[in-house]
């Protein structure tokens, strides 16, 4: 193996963190507003709410991000309604639909996660605050939100950790990230096995360091739970 | 050439896509299914080498897990098929071939979808394994039973039983996974999309139908999942 191709393959792929991670970053927090539009929709008890958080995530899960991904990049410039629309700016741009897609995509599956941790949340908790005389708006900020936050955690960071792995589809649609610009130096070298091994050095470390934040933040946010390691992990650490 | 519409891509006859979609289709369940089972035998042995293998054998096991977990399938899938296609040309090469020759397409994906899944299959089989009661095993030692007949009686289709939900949600991600295959060229579902998007010019279309496939097929094999559930467990109470 060669040591100097191997570390100059690494600088080179070192230039498209910054994309990556701006791709991952965006579309996980855009996606985690609208996935608590969703899950609050389905917790809304209003059965058109309901049925349409239903329907999207039902669409959203089943169909491959690739497809969403192409549906938006390359789908939306069929009409020309979207052509001459005002955000064909927007549209246009490979970067932008990427986010879209991905955004759209982790909203689905954080939705349904989300719509977990708030149907595993106590009923006594509400009823508690409601009899402090919170309003409803109140309650969901400081009560509801919070404590399903905490209970989906783990199951919301396994999806923070798919979205940075699915960024790598960005690439398909000529984005050179981490992932694209490996593909172009697997292409000119025909390299592929030291490519691939400098490319899965930089998608674990970042994935490395994002399990290590969930630990500290899951720490953080349940600090009376005595310590039980009754399955709460991350995908990281080899357990479901 | 823009006055095809969504019917005229789904007919049969001339001008129609049908048929090529079917196939595509076909193609797409044919490389999810072979990957599938692929990643079902690494995540076997995988999880036998955690469970009960040797420090070795786990911590190969455990990095194995640990690494495919971290990185994207979509690396691994150009790791196959541009180093099996770099492969392939050395071996040409040293019996006087000239040029460039591709690895096979379908392997290339079935191998990488292989062993992208194989580590979820780990995980699913441990967790599994680690729901069987271990009495049932002890009382299968009890009555004297040797380690492959207890694996094959007691030890395989108890760990299978609870494995099945967890093998589900592992099929319904290589359905998806399997689209990413259409990098390598090889004309499944999404890549025959590619191909009539490009020649009718309605992209958006051609994505929409492969959208629906894949949620009919993934729809259908989740009730197959649900049936195959409730077959597997109807000696067992739930609460």
């Amino acid at each position: 193996m060669d040591i100097q191709f191997l570390s100059d393959t690494f600088v080179e792929l070192l230039r498209g963190v910054p994309l990556t991670l701006q791709l991952a970053v965006s579309a996980i927090c855009l996606g985690f507003v609208l996935a608590i539009v969703l899950a609050l929709f389905r917790a809304s008890g209003i059965a058109a709410l309901d049925w349409f958080a239903r329907l999207y995530i039902f669409i959203f899960r089943g169909t491959p991000l690739l497809v969403q991904l192409f549906l938006t990049y390359y789908g939306l410039s069929q009409f020309d309604a979207v052509r001459n629309s005002l955000l064909w700016p927007i549209l246009r741009e490979p970067y932008w639909c990427a986010i879209i897609a991905l955004t759209m995509n982790t909203a689905a599956y954080s939705g349904s996660i989300l719509y977990g941790g708030m149907v595993s949340v106590p009923y006594g908790q509400i009823e508690a605050a409601r009899s402090c005389g919170m309003p409803r708006a109140m309650i969901f900020r400081r009560i509801l939100i919070p404590l399903a936050i905490r209970q989906a955690l783990p199951a919301y960071g396994n999806e923070m950790i798919s979205m940075v792995k699915a960024t790598s589809l960005a690439s398909i649609i000529t984005l050179m990230e981490v992932t694209g610009t490996a593909a172009r130096i697997i292409s000119e070298t025909y390299r592929a096995i030291e490519v691939f091994i400098a490319a899965g050095v930089i998608y674990l470390a970042i994935n490395f360091l994002l399990t290590r934040g969930l630990h500290l933040l899951e720490r953080k946010l349940s600090p009376r739970v005595p310590k039980q390691d009754g399955g709460r992990s991350y995908a990281l650490e080899g357990q479901p | 050439m823009t006055e095809i519409g969504l019917l005229n891509i789904l007919s049969f006859g001339d001008g129609g896509w049908a048929r090529a979609l079917l196939a595509a289709s076909a193609m797409t369940l044919a490389v999810s299914i072979c990957g599938y089972l692929l990643g079902a035998v690494i995540g076997g042995f995988a999880a036998w080498a955690k469970i009960s293998g040797g420090s070795v054998l786990r911590i190969v096991a455990d990095a194995y897990t640990t690494v495919l977990r971290g990185i994207p399938d979509l690396l691994v899938i150009f790791l196959f098929y541009f180093g099996g296609s770099a492969m392939v040309t050395a071996i040409g090469r040293l019996f006087g071939a000239q040029g460039f020759i591709g690895f096979p397409s379908f392997l290339a994906g079935t191998v990488a979808i292989g062993i992208c899944c194989g580590a979820q299959h780990t995980e699913v089989f441990r967790g599994a394994f680690k729901a069987v009661n271990p009495g049932e095993i002890e009382a299968a030692r009890a009555c004297g039973m040797n380690l492959s007949l207890r694996f094959r009686r007691i030890v395989a289709p108890l760990t299978f039983r609870y494995a099945i939900p967890g093998l589900g949600n592992v099929w319904q991600v290589v359905l998806k996974e399997s689209a990413l295959v259409s990098v390598t060229g090889l004309t499944e579902l999404l890549r025959q999309s590619q191909t009539g998007a490009g020649s009718t010019g309605l992209p958006f279309d051609f994505y929409l139908i492969a959208g629906a496939i894949y949620l009919v097929i993934s729809t259908l094999s989740s009730s197959l999942m649900h049936v195959a559930d409730a077959r597997a467990s109807r000696g067992l109470r739930r609460a």
